[in-house]
């Protein structure tokens, strides 16, 4: 075992997948020379060569237009948007095209193109650095999203998705691009689509992905430390698939949900997930699921992302109000 | 909007042809009158699909006629290895490229999207209908050919509308840093269904593809030879690394945007009738005839030959059965996700006839 970054992680799968198969075409904005702004690439440029290294114009439409024509060739690209607040300017071409292809081809045309998107906010960031866009992409039909939360998951689920056949968004939370886990790579971990469960617990289950699962452990550790309440903690891991099933079996037990994300609750995929435990699990639930997510306006210069972002002080107050009368 | 002084052009609009310097006639007597044939082809079977639309067998058409020099001519200077990315109005692309006629009508018939061939078995790619997404598409195609060594290039299809949006931009500016195998062939007809050139572009399109560093001719978009030939040319030099060219083809659009437009509340008849004079087929016509390429007696046999194909392409476009309502769910993932299993299910239990009742 050693200590590996999710940065590490997701590098060493780059050169893996590289290694692999000579389809793989590695693009983006900084991501030669630089090894991308959050270094995620680096070192792939001088293993191999700017064929399959290659530093685009600043163009992130075309960055997706362009893998999507390598796709219709055979090639299979991880392209890197290099902020999630820039992945904008490519929308047509990731919902229009990318996610359609498949589906306006008749199945003719595969597109196994992974889209890298560093998403999430407290890093003090300027103006659009800090986003959550997961939701508009899990929202379209024919992509699918993954998010991981852990080094291990960040290497396992990036090969996943480079060798699926699907296009995947692939969301990874830049606050813990550092942060360590003790694993050895490669690991192969459950498939996206399966949930995992982090912390087992019987009065109330939360359910978070990528950067809001350590503010869930965060808060079942606050009640495991009082002892007030047993939390068990689900890791989505991935919202498209939605491991629907995996989720309900533990509401069922627990009869209480609360689902965190960084994105904004309103219209966000927690109103999804309480939907679909609502239908699912209505006659063990013992109070109404709720969701911890951000405020319905846009994010917040940094002296004020404290305040925006759910903290671990804002779970246990919504955690509180569903254990109530317990 | 009249030719630059610089447009390209070999046959004048009295059917008189001029050799090029840059770009010599590519075709011999006998491919000149197959082009012919096809030309005069795209336009009975699309005179055919606006009767299919106007009788109610049809959701929509978007008309051609006027269009078949650029189309044709451009398509049919395609080789094996090329790749055409059309927008959605390329119906004579695709008739020139041998696909059958009635599979290109079946995106307006509501039967599929995107297309009913098998792209990967064709030249052409799929129709692309957000306006000049297609062209970081054949870019990024580009790309890929250059990397597996193909012997070809690509070449894209847009229109005047198209630079008025962002992904033609990037798309020139791209493939000129990479210095990649892509043709850019713009019909310039002259409308963004209502709106006019004047108002997609202060300067003519080609003198727009210099500052991109991408080399750039106007050429006569109503002659089939300049358009063959200057697409044939560009398209190899693209092919042999002298990177991407742009192609205006200054030509217009005679019937409406769509059989769901109105163009008379845009522009005057006098405009459309001054362009229906300058007629594409007419001129290659006129052609044959003075230069003894072909006979009176071969133009009544062309033509016999295609009111039949006609129709045959009648009875096709009546005769076939849209997909299962089952096959909603068969192709938008390779391996379907768990939450769109689910929705599967449910579809065999519902009644989907759209009667009264159903569908009020």
């Amino acid at each position: 075992m050693s200590a590996v970054t999710m940065v590490s992680a997701l590098n060493t799968a780059l050169n893996d997948l590289m290694r692999e198969s000579d389809r793989y075409i590695v693009m983006g904005e900084d991501v030669g020379k630089l090894g991308g702004v959050f270094r995620v690439t680096e070192g792939l440029l001088e293993k191999f060569g700017e064929d399959r290294v290659v530093d685009t114009p600043l163009a992130e439409s075309s960055i997706v237009g362009t893998a999507i024509g390598l796709a219709m060739h055979g090639f299979r690209p991880i392209i890197e948007m290099q902020f999630d607040g820039f992945t904008y300017p490519a929308f047509n071409q990731l919902v229009a095209h990318l996610a359609k292809i498949r589906n306006r081809s008749r199945g003719h045309l595969d597109m196994p193109v992974v889209v890298r998107i560093p998403f999430g906010g407290m890093i003090r960031a300027a103006e659009h650095h800090s986003e959550s866009p997961e939701n508009l992409f899990a929202h379209t039909p024919g992509l699918k999203v993954f998010t991981p939360s852990t080094p291990s998951d960040g290497y396992s689920m990036l090969m996943e998705a480079g060798r699926s056949n699907d296009p995947v968004i692939f969301f990874e939370p830049k606050h813990d691009y550092w942060v360590k886990e003790d694993t050895v790579l490669p690991v192969t971990n459950a498939p996206a689509g399966e949930a995992r469960t982090i912390l087992t617990g019987s009065d109330l289950t939360i359910a978070a992905y990528g950067p809001a699962v350590k503010l869930a452990v965060g808060a079942a550790a606050f009640y495991q430390e009082t002892g007030e309440a047993s939390i068990e903690v689900i890791d989505l891991r991935s919202l498209v698939p939605f491991d629907a099933e995996g989720l309900a079996r533990s509401v069922r037990r627990t009869g209480r949900l609360v689902v965190v994300h960084e994105a904004v609750s309103f219209g966000g995929f927690g109103s999804e997930v309480v939907s679909e435990m609502v239908e699912a699990c209505w006659d063990s639930l013992l109070a109404p699921p709720r969701r911890v997510g951000a405020y319905a306006v846009p994010y917040p210069a940094a002296s004020l992302e404290d305040s925006y972002v759910p903290s671990i002080n804002r779970i246990v107050d919504t955690v509180d109000a569903c254990l109530e009368g317990r | 909007m009249e030719l630059h002084p610089s447009a390209v052009q070999l046959l004048d609009e009295n059917g008189v042809f001029t050799d090029h310097a840059n770009y010599p006639l590519a075709l011999g007597h006998k491919e000149i009158r197959d082009l012919y044939k096809t030309m005069a082809l795209v336009r009975s079977l699309d005179t055919e699909a606006v009767r299919l639309q106007r009788q109610g067998k049809m959701n929509l058409w978007c008309p051609v006629a006027s269009q078949e020099a650029a189309q044709v001519g451009s398509a049919a200077a395609l080789r094996v290895h090329d790749r055409a990315f059309p927008q959605g109005r390329e119906f004579g692309v695709g008739v020139t490229l041998g696909l059958a006629p009635h599979d290109l009508l079946r995106v307006w018939k509501g039967e599929v999207l995107g297309g009913g061939w098998d792209p990967r078995e064709s030249v052409l790619a799929l129709y692309t209908f957000p306006i000049g997404s297609q062209a970081p598409h054949a870019t990024g195609y580009a790309m890929g050919m250059v990397r597996d060594k193909v012997d070809g290039a690509a070449l894209c299809y847009v229109g005047d509308g198209a630079f008025g949006s962002g992904d033609v931009h990037e798309s020139l500016n791209w493939s000129a840093v990479f210095n990649l195998p892509v043709v850019f062939f713009c019909q310039n007809n002259q409308y963004a269904i209502s709106v006019p050139f004047s108002r997609q572009s202060a300067t003519p399109i080609f003198q727009r593809g210099s500052g991109f560093g991408v080399r750039s001719v106007q050429i006569d978009g109503n002659d089939l030879l300049a358009c063959h030939a200057v697409v044939k040319a560009e398209l190899e030099r693209a092919q042999a690394g002298e990177g991407p060219a742009l192609i205006e083809a200054l030509t217009y659009r005679v019937g409406p945007h769509t059989t769901s437009d109105d163009a008379s509340r845009y522009r005057e008849a006098a405009e459309e009738d001054l362009w229906r004079g300058r007629d594409p087929i007419d001129r290659v016509r006129t052609y044959l005839l003075s230069s003894e390429i072909a006979d009176q007696a071969w133009l009544d046999e062309v033509e016999a030959d295609i009111r039949e194909q006609t129709t045959a392409f009648r009875g096709e476009c009546l005769s076939v059965t849209p997909p299962e309502p089952g096959e909603l769910f068969d192709h938008t993932y390779a391996e379907m996700p768990s939450n769109l299993a689910a929705e599967v299910r449910s579809i065999a239990e519902f009644d989907l006839e759209a009667t009264d009742w159903n569908r009020p």
